[in-house]
């Protein structure tokens, strides 16, 4: 409703506006196919009994290639691996980053600021490059091929920017609740619980979803610190499937490859509009 | 400071009705009764940052300086700088330093930054439609897995793929991308997985510059390219430097996309450091040596996140 109005708000350069329309409009298109040829292909395949490399109409769509991967190996033991990996590891990092938030957001200390760049700093570090010494340290201490291990580690590579972005959406709630909270005698954790927490609840899901999203879709942290098959996450999974197949069923490939991407689609579609208009990612990016 | 202000006026306001003798030196909100405790909440991230991120991190400074092998950990012995000096000296490490140069500017810089910037622009100016689905498409390719991206990239610049179909179809000789050139080709493909992010950045800074001004510079005269350049780009010079920092230290870290694709080959042309760095402590089980590479590698991811924090400062 508010959206094609905006033209008219600015009736002083009504042709401005339209005038650059079909060439924005051309250029943007050709963007688009160069980005929609190759999802393209993976849906096509996906329908397509006997789909190859190369992007072509099946010529008898079928959900065959679904079906074949519709197992307890293929399919589900994976999905339930990440589901388990990911869930318990999101589920730390939200509990740490919304009570870690909490007094960064509302005490001042001398040590607050170094901390919060500390933070922030380690939002930036490639946690590639960590996972060598990662590998080292699990066999040392005997967590590797553990998936509670590997949820630990994917909880603490995702925890800084968690906390970062969970404080920019504390600062936002109002402290007027909270000091009446605080006068009835109320102590930090109920306050945070009842009156903060509440009050961000669209925060929090965002910080959840993005936390999640991340993690499922993460294949090198699993790659290397999980080795037995039954252990494995759909994201490595479906890199075996993928690698060691002596003749790769694409078809079946394409339709593994869309089970798997749905709900981290759907879960996008959720947050997108939040994350998309104040992508204010760590606050920073303003003009 | 204007923190600290509405801090102190809080305080005077809350400790009246709370019925605290305010001390003259706090400008503090809440009685002191909690404070020593008011902290702990702090501690559960602490420690698993510090377990899961502070010690693989000086683990690393620690085995970087070490023969560690993946058999036979116990016999590793300090070797001092040799890892680094081997490093140095090591084709294969200089190729890979090369490569990831090579990867960063294309991908990261010239790929991500400009597209998502020109992106960014036309969207402002397109018809709601077209809007709508480029934006989604962009986005789509954005949060897909990286295992299903590289998979599909794959697929769209194999010898038989959708890319060589494409070109057959407008009558270009084809290529055998993955083969000849597959830097390019993995370049290629993080710009198709990564520049949603620049896209977003970007909409979000032109958003943010105020209509008169561009319109007085259009009115004065100002052709597109001189608008750009001199009030445009100056008014979101901040988001243009912590997109190409975000961006730079993204592409460093990239490994599935370009293991999924080529496996850093063929004869390691697509090996940039995180698959060298893989390689070496994998493949030639050379823990030390790969470790070596992987604190190499943070140096400079650390250098960027520095002068990331300096051009945030103001803000934190």
């Amino acid at each position: 409703m508010p959206l094609p109005r905006r033209p008219h708000a600015r009736r002083r350069a009504p042709s401005r506006r339209t005038r650059h329309r079909p060439a924005a409009d051309a250029a943007l298109l050709a963007v688009a196919v160069a980005f929609a040829a190759p999802l393209v292909w993976l849906v096509l395949s996906s329908l397509d009994a006997r789909a190859t490399l190369r992007v072509r109409l099946p010529r008898s769509p079928t959900l065959d290639n679904f079906s074949a991967v519709w197992t307890d190996e293929i399919t589900f033991t994976p999905m339930l691996n990440s589901l388990l990996i990911c869930g318990g590891a999101t589920l730390l990092t939200v509990v740490c980053a919304a009570l870690a938030a909490y007094p960064l957001s509302r005490f001042h200390a001398r040590f607050a600021r170094p901390y919060l760049l500390t933070i922030l700093f380690s939002t930036c570090l490639p946690i590639t490059a960590v996972m060598v010494p990662v590998y080292a340290l699990f066999v040392r201490v005997d967590l590797i091929d553990t998936q509670y291990g590997t949820a630990l580690f994917l909880a603490a590579a995702q925890l800084p920017f968690a906390i970062w972005l969970m404080k920019n959406f504390m600062d936002s709630v109002p402290r007027a609740l909270e000091e009446a909270a605080w006068t009835d005698g109320a102590s930090w954790g109920q306050t945070l619980l009842r009156v903060i927490l509440p009050l961000m609840g669209p925060g929090v899901g965002v910080v959840a979803i993005y936390t999640f999203i991340m993690m499922w879709g993460n294949f090198f942290v699993p790659f290397m610190l999980l080795l037995s098959p039954e252990q494995l996450p759909a994201s490595v999974s479906i890199f075996t499937f993928f690698g060691n197949y002596g003749a790769i069923a694409f078809g079946e490939l394409a339709a593994f490859s869309v089970l798997y991407s749905t709900p981290v689609l759907a879960l996008y579609l959720l947050i997108s509009r939040r994350l998309g208009s104040g992508f204010a990612l760590g606050g920073a990016v303003k003009g | 400071m204007t923190a600290g202000a509405a801090g102190s006026a809080g305080a005077t306001r809350s400790a009246g009705p709370a019925g605290t003798t305010a001390t003259p030196r706090t400008p503090r909100r809440t009685p002191a009764r909690t404070r020593p405790l008011r902290w702990a909440p702090l501690v559960p991230a602490t420690v698993l940052l510090l377990l899961f991120l502070g010690g693989p991190l000086v683990y690393c400074v620690g085995i970087a300086f070490t023969d560690a092998q993946l058999t036979g950990q116990e016999s590793a012995s300090f070797v001092g700088l040799a890892n680094f000096r081997h490093a140095f000296g090591d084709p294969a490490f200089r190729n890979a330093v090369v490569l990831t140069l090579v990867f960063t500017v294309v991908s990261s810089v010239l790929g991500q930054n400009t597209l998502g910037l020109a992106l960014a622009g036309l969207l402002r100016r397109a018809s709601r439609p077209v809007r709508t689905l480029t934006g989604a498409l962009v986005i789509t390719a954005w949060v897909l897995p990286e295992i299903v991206a590289g998979f599909l990239l794959y697929t769209f610049f194999e010898r038989r793929g959708t890319l060589n179909a494409l070109l057959a179809w407008l009558h270009l000789p084809a290529q055998n991308w993955l083969f000849g050139l597959p830097i390019l080709a993995v370049s290629f493909a993080n710009v198709w997985r990564g520049t949603a992010f620049s896209m977003l950045i970007y909409s979000a800074a032109l958003a943010g510059i105020p209509t008169e001004i561009s319109e007085s510079a259009e009115v004065d005269g100002a052709g597109g390219l001189r608008r750009l350049w001199h009030i445009t780009l100056p008014m979101i010079r901040r988001s243009v430097g912590t997109n190409l920092m975000l961006n730079t230290l993204q592409t460093l870290s990239v490994f599935g996309l370009i293991w999924v694709m080529t496996r850093g080959g063929p004869g390691g042309r697509s090996q940039t450091l995180p698959v060298f760095m893989y390689d070496q402590a994998f493949t030639k089980s050379l823990i030390g040596y790969g470790t070596a590479v992987a604190l190499l590698l943070l140096v400079v991811g650390a250098l960027f996140s520095a002068v990331y924090l300096r051009l945030l400062r103001e803000e934190v």
